[in-house]
């Protein structure tokens, strides 16, 4: 009992400093925060929502190279989610980014809804794949760039984001080691680490990714210029890792 | 019938610069010299089915148009949430060529026997199936999946028929006996057993290399009270489209194909067409069982 209470307390606590720091408008555009108050509507949000709000803004805000209107443009940059559940601080930034209208976010999970519990690339602009069941998305990215460099496309990047307990999911590791011995250089894996996996990964997430030849930076993860630096620090010639280490999960 | 495939996909990588394919090891050696050619489009991710079509999907979402291509229980069975997910539910779509069939390698033992794949691919929405009965037919049947935007599934057999049937996929009579004759639909590498089976019965054959979309109308048009389905894959996995077809008229249907029990048994290819009564004596009885019950 007390120990529930107390991880009770901490997850307000964690809640607290994710939305002070998610107030704050970026590049003129509208704040995260109320956005994410708006499509939560009373409702609680679990951990994994906040621990990816902070990513999420500094890839859309100072990363990406791809806007509402060229949502269709073959040499916009990539970003796939692939933890579909982690969802709502998803929406509130794509609605922040305006890639969709805030309204949507009224109605979340509604008959007439376009977003569901899990996102769906059909259904709203700027996603690039439906997710939601675990170890689909570094494949699908790893098609991606391959595509891209395949038609001569040596600009465009493609961002995924997985999470710790993600990479249980063992189609994970045939991507890391197949990206990581074939060089695929135009490949950024985000690992958002809130220690969820049920066996850990002892030594680190980076290390399944560094053995096969990828660069890694691990950062904290609340930390927007560290995020900045790490999801830009690749280095032409090799697949890179971010893992952005927050709060554990508490439940 | 895989090496008519290599040589098709070689010359479709050449041609047009939208074509991949990506492979899991298997036939890795046969196509070398085009890997050679194209290295940006010969991805061949070793052992790895599940990367192997989320690869495929993702090369898909780029605008590409990825042939696929393994053994059929790793292709289909073992990748079949990939299928769903990676191409389906991203509106991606791609060409799935297997080798293997349901038991073109019977010294090798369950594992490489995929009599299911064709059910499996039929509960997903939209895709084209195509099942060649003589090598002659994949070529033009490998080019038209390609040329198509809609994902299809080719499957390829070291069983064959003696001669190579064309058509577009609708149902094509090589035997008629008449209105209201029984119908026989063989499917691919069924159809020399039957004719062979059924010569001095009274009943119309027809074949099909398309099984999905299933010619509907052309079974419309030709069957009478009787049809009877003989497919190189699971029994009855046609049988929900026949009786869809059917459904305002009484008919009867039987279903022939490969039995779902597990044999454990080895042997060659002849013999598993005879255990699973897909031989001409094997139809030839089914069929007079269904029409002359009285005959048994």
């Amino acid at each position: 009992m007390g120990f529930k209470l107390q991880a009770s307390h901490m997850t307000a606590t964690t809640t607290t400093a994710a939305i002070a720091e998610a107030a704050a408008p970026l590049d003129g555009q509208p704040p995260v925060a109320p956005l994410l108050e708006r499509i939560r509507a009373g409702r609680e949000f679990g951990t994994n929502v906040y621990s990816t709000i902070d990513v999420l803004q500094v890839l859309y805000h100072r990363v990406l190279r791809v806007h509402p209107t060229t949502v269709d443009d073959p040499d916009r940059d990539r970003f796939l989610l692939s933890k579909g559940h982690a969802v709502a601080g998803y929406y509130a930034v794509l609605a922040a980014a305006q890639f969709i209208p805030a309204d949507w976010l009224d109605d979340q999970g509604g008959p007439a809804s376009r977003l569901g519990e899990h996102p769906d690339r059909m259904l709203v602009p700027g996603v690039e794949i439906g997710s939601g069941s675990l170890g689909h998305g570094l494949g699908l990215s790893v098609g991606t760039a391959l595509g891209l460099l395949a038609q001569g496309r040596l600009e465009p990047r493609v961002y995924v984001l997985l999470g710790d307990a993600e990479l249980d999911e063992g189609s994970n590791h045939e991507a890391i080691t197949y990206a990581g011995t074939n060089g695929l250089a135009n490949l950024t894996a985000i690992v958002i680490d809130n220690a969820s996996a049920t066996h850990g990964w002892p030594g680190g997430p980076a290390a399944r990714f560094t053995v096969d030849g990828w660069t890694a930076a691990t950062v904290d993860g609340r930390d927007h210029d560290a995020l900045h630096a790490a999801l830009t620090g690749h280095d032409g010639n090799r697949p890179h890792v971010v893992v952005a280490v927050v709060n554990p999960k508490e439940d | 019938m895989r090496d008519t495939f290599v040589d098709t996909t070689t010359a479709l990588l050449a041609d047009d610069p939208r074509t991949a394919l990506v492979l899991a090891d298997i036939s890795a050696a046969l196509f070398a010299p085009a890997a050679d050619r194209h290295p940006d489009r010969v991805l061949n991710v070793g052992i790895r089915e599940q990367l192997m079509v989320g690869v495929a999907g993702g090369l898909a979402l780029t605008g590409l148009r990825p042939i696929v291509h393994t053994y059929a229980p790793f292709l289909v069975e073992r990748a079949y949430e990939q299928l769903k997910l990676d191409l389906d539910h991203q509106n991606a779509s791609a060409v799935l060529v297997s080798v293997g069939a349901s038991y073109d390698r019977p010294e090798a033992g369950r594992t490489h026997l995929s009599p299911a794949d064709v059910s499996l691919i039929d509960t997903l929405h939209g895709w084209t199936v195509h099942v060649p009965g003589h090598p002659g037919e994949v070529a033009p049947l490998l080019r038209t999946a390609v040329a198509a935007e809609t994902s299809a599934y080719l499957r390829l057999s070291v069983l064959s028929n003696e001669r190579p049937l064309g058509g577009d996929g609708a149902l094509r009579v090589v035997r008629d006996a008449g209105p209201g004759a029984p119908l026989v639909v063989a499917v691919g590498p069924t159809l020399d057993a039957a004719t062979a089976g059924l010569a001095d019965l009274p009943v119309t054959v027809a074949y099909t290399n398309r099984p999905r979309p299933f010619d509907t109308a052309g079974l419309r048009d030709r069957a009478g009270t009787d049809v009877i389905l003989v497919e190189p894959y699971l029994a009855g996995t046609s049988s929900r489209v026949v009786s869809a077809a059917l459904a305002d008229r009484p008919h009867r249907l039987l279903a022939l194909g490969v039995g779902r029990e597990e044999l454990r048994r080895y042997g060659s290819t002849d013999d598993h067409t005879h255990w699973h009564g897909l031989d001409a004596s094997g139809l030839r009885r089914s069929v007079l069982d269904f029409v002359s019950p009285a005959r048994r």
